[in-house]
């Protein structure tokens, strides 16, 4: 059976003109969704991976930001360059977003019915008593406790779990294709993200949409998303499905990141480091972006930059290590 | 062997936090931020303490400064009662209490350079005499592991990891016993977050450091406690050494706590326990057990009684009605 594409990014890149020079922030990083799919995008901070998810939306900066290359295809079409006006069809009805901070997204003194509402009504052309009672049902599908009485309330009234519920509400009001979740439970305490994740996993299957999640954390990709991408200084260099790029981590900046961090179930003596430090998106290195801290690097990746190698199907790695000229020269006929 | 004295030891912790009166007659609100703790912290060791935000984790911390002057009980260090002392004393006294913050960035003064910062320190306390501060300086760098060139730099020159290294480099400056580290390494990525969990295990056991280390973080906590204790809402529900808490978990929140976490490892399929509500607000804490509201096995006498904290194993303290049931 084919599965349907719903979004596909292609070589984007989204490059910002600064006074210092061009910081190459996105810089050709490719990935697809099925339908109800979850992809994970994950990386450190500066990775890139904020800024691919406004690109998608074009909500990134601009000036200094553009995107200067690629395309963003929904359902097949290119979104990139459309007018304005077209984009904000899109936005919220076919394609919403969360943020990790709800209270900087929400507006401070309209009640959150009103908001969610005025979503609705702007989308689909329902009469405001109509987008209103639509309004309370979704916040009583997000779980949120007399949701008639809340409705009214203002967000400063609600607690960090409950206004990331509503950005829920309100993102998921007009059943859209696709959720981009930045970092959406980050700022939220241990057991009210276990709630959050709940729910979003719920809806996910009730309204079959599918989700971009980016985040820093791995344990939450582990636990929501069907694959991952993992990105380092402004590219994708490792690819799978979640399960399998956890156990067997291809890329050495992947495995990496897996060590650095404290196991919950294991006593370790010492945790392992990755050496050195992220490059900068204004100078980044001839060859691969991570040999400096990797340490596998021969001279051959200081040279030129790894492609992104297709191992098997929605396998891909970002490194020498996998390619014909590792072997060739390991075993001296380079 | 003799009893060990602990180095430092908190009994009947109170810290309220009065607000403004809503109405002129009305009554004064008031917030249990810390409500009724006790523990001892023993020479050497790593104790922690857990809990989601609103816990009173970090004002226990800033009590133990004095950054906030606390309601009730009484702090001793070294047998001494902290919450006695006169501001001059007190001074003395946090040579040997030093403390690092979450925010490298918001605690580093962004106009002095780390030199002027070291000696700021050092001169305030007057551990090292003015002719040997240079040395001391250098061995500071050396020891969080940053080249002593950078001494004549600002802050805004290093990245977050190795401003929270100045941090550490500054706090170990006056030569203190004991170190607090709310957060320490909250706002760190991971790959950083791991070189500085090391470096603070290194020195704690090249100098004989005892360590405070407030986290919501449990798999950080894992990593580098001795012993660990679980605030919920300004009170103590379990305190315990690190393997018995972490193999058998026994107060309804910890557990509760332990499975939200998410995690990469695999082969730990554990019963997931999804807590229904918010935390509620340390303003009007419920009654009889604060956790009741959203414990799944709460009951009548939950609701009325307080449990007070019992031990249950050798050193593994909790506090609910019902451990029993739980062990």
């Amino acid at each position: 059976m084919e599965q349907q594409k719903v979004l596909e990014v292609k070589n984007l890149k989204t490059h910002f003109f600064t006074k210092e020079g061009v910081s190459k922030a996105v810089d050709g990083v490719s990935f697809y969704l099925n339908k109800g799919e979850t992809i994970g995008v994950v990386g450190e901070s500066g990775c890139g991976k904020s800024m691919t998810s406004l690109s998608i939306l074009n909500l990134i900066p601009s000036p200094p930001g553009k995107i200067v290359e690629g395309e963003i295809l929904l359902h097949g079409k290119n979104i990139v360059g459309l007018p304005q006006e077209e984009l904000r069809q899109i936005r919220g009805k076919k394609i919403s977003m969360i943020f990790q901070e709800p209270m900087t997204s929400l507006n401070p003194v309209i009640t959150v019915g009103e908001q969610i509402a005025e979503t609705i009504r702007l989308h689909e052309k329902l009469p405001r008593k109509q987008a209103w009672d639509k309004a309370v049902e979704m916040l009583r599908i997000v779980g949120i406790p007399s949701p008639e009485k809340r409705a009214k309330q203002e967000p400063y009234q609600l607690s960090g779990g409950m206004r990331q519920r509503v950005m829920i509400a309100m993102a998921l009001a007009c059943s859209p294709d696709v959720l981009i979740a930045d970092e959406p439970t980050t700022a939220l305490d241990v057991t009210i993200q276990a709630q959050i994740l709940e729910i979003l996993k719920d809806l996910q299957q009730k309204m079959g949409m599918s989700i971009i999640f980016i985040t820093h954390d791995l344990g939450v990709v582990s636990e929501m998303c069907d694959k991952v991408a993992v990105m380092y200084a402004g590219q994708v260099i490792e690819e799978g499905a979640t399960e399998e790029l956890f156990e067997q981590p291809l890329h050495p900046y992947t495995r990496g990141l897996i060590d650095s961090l404290p196991k919950l179930y294991e006593e370790q003596d010492e945790l392992q480091t990755i050496e050195g430090s992220v490059p900068s998106p204004y100078k980044y290195p001839v060859g691969c972006r991570y040999a400096d801290r990797c340490p596998f690097a021969r001279d051959l990746c200081r040279e030129a930059q790894p492609e992104l190698i297709e191992m098997a199907k929605g396998r891909k790695v970002r490194c020498y290590q996998y390619s014909e000229k590792w072997n060739l020269q390991e075993s001296g006929e380079l | 062997m003799g009893e060990v004295q602990p180095i430092l030891e908190v009994t009947n912790l109170k810290q309220y936090f009065y607000l403004k009166k809503e109405k002129l007659f009305g009554e004064k609100q008031i917030v249990r931020a810390v409500d009724d703790i006790s523990f001892q912290l023993y020479e050497g060791e790593t104790l922690s303490i857990v809990g989601e935000s609103g816990c009173g984790k970090s004002t226990t911390g800033r009590s133990i400064l004095r950054l906030d002057e606390p309601t009730d009980g009484s702090i001793s260090l070294f047998g001494e009662n902290l919450l006695e002392m006169t501001q001059k004393q007190l001074r003395v006294a946090r040579k040997d209490i030093q403390i690092i913050f979450q925010d490298p960035y918001a605690s580093l003064n962004p106009r002095r350079t780390i030199r002027q910062m070291l000696t700021e320190a050092m001169s305030i306390q007057d551990v090292v005499p003015k002719e040997k501060q240079e040395a001391r300086m250098i061995e500071l760098m050396q020891l969080v592991g940053l080249q002593p060139e950078y001494l004549e730099r600002y802050p805004h020159e290093f990245s977050g990891g190795q401003r929270q290294r100045i941090g550490i480099a500054r706090a170990l400056s006056v030569n203190p016993k004991i170190i607090i580290c709310d957060e320490s390494v909250s706002a760190l990525d991971v790959s950083i977050q791991a070189q500085i969990l090391n470096l603070l295990k290194k020195l704690q056991k090249e100098l004989g450091l005892t360590l405070l280390f407030i986290s919501h973080d449990l798999s950080v906590v894992r990593h580098i406690s001795d012993r660990v204790i679980v605030m919920y809402l300004g009170k103590i529900v379990e305190i315990a050494n690190k393997k018995s808490l972490f193999d058998t978990p026994v107060h309804p929140y910890t557990r509760a706590l332990f499975s939200a976490i998410p995690t990469v490892e695999k082969g730990q399929k554990r019963e997931r326990i999804i807590l229904k509500g918010d935390v509620p607000s340390p303003l009007n804490p419920p009654s009889g057990c604060r956790f009741h509201t959203r414990c799944p096995f709460a009951t009548e006498q939950c609701k009325q009684q307080e449990p007070q904290l019992v031990e249950v194993k050798d050193g593994h303290k909790t506090a609910c009605h019902y451990w029993e049931n739980f062990l």
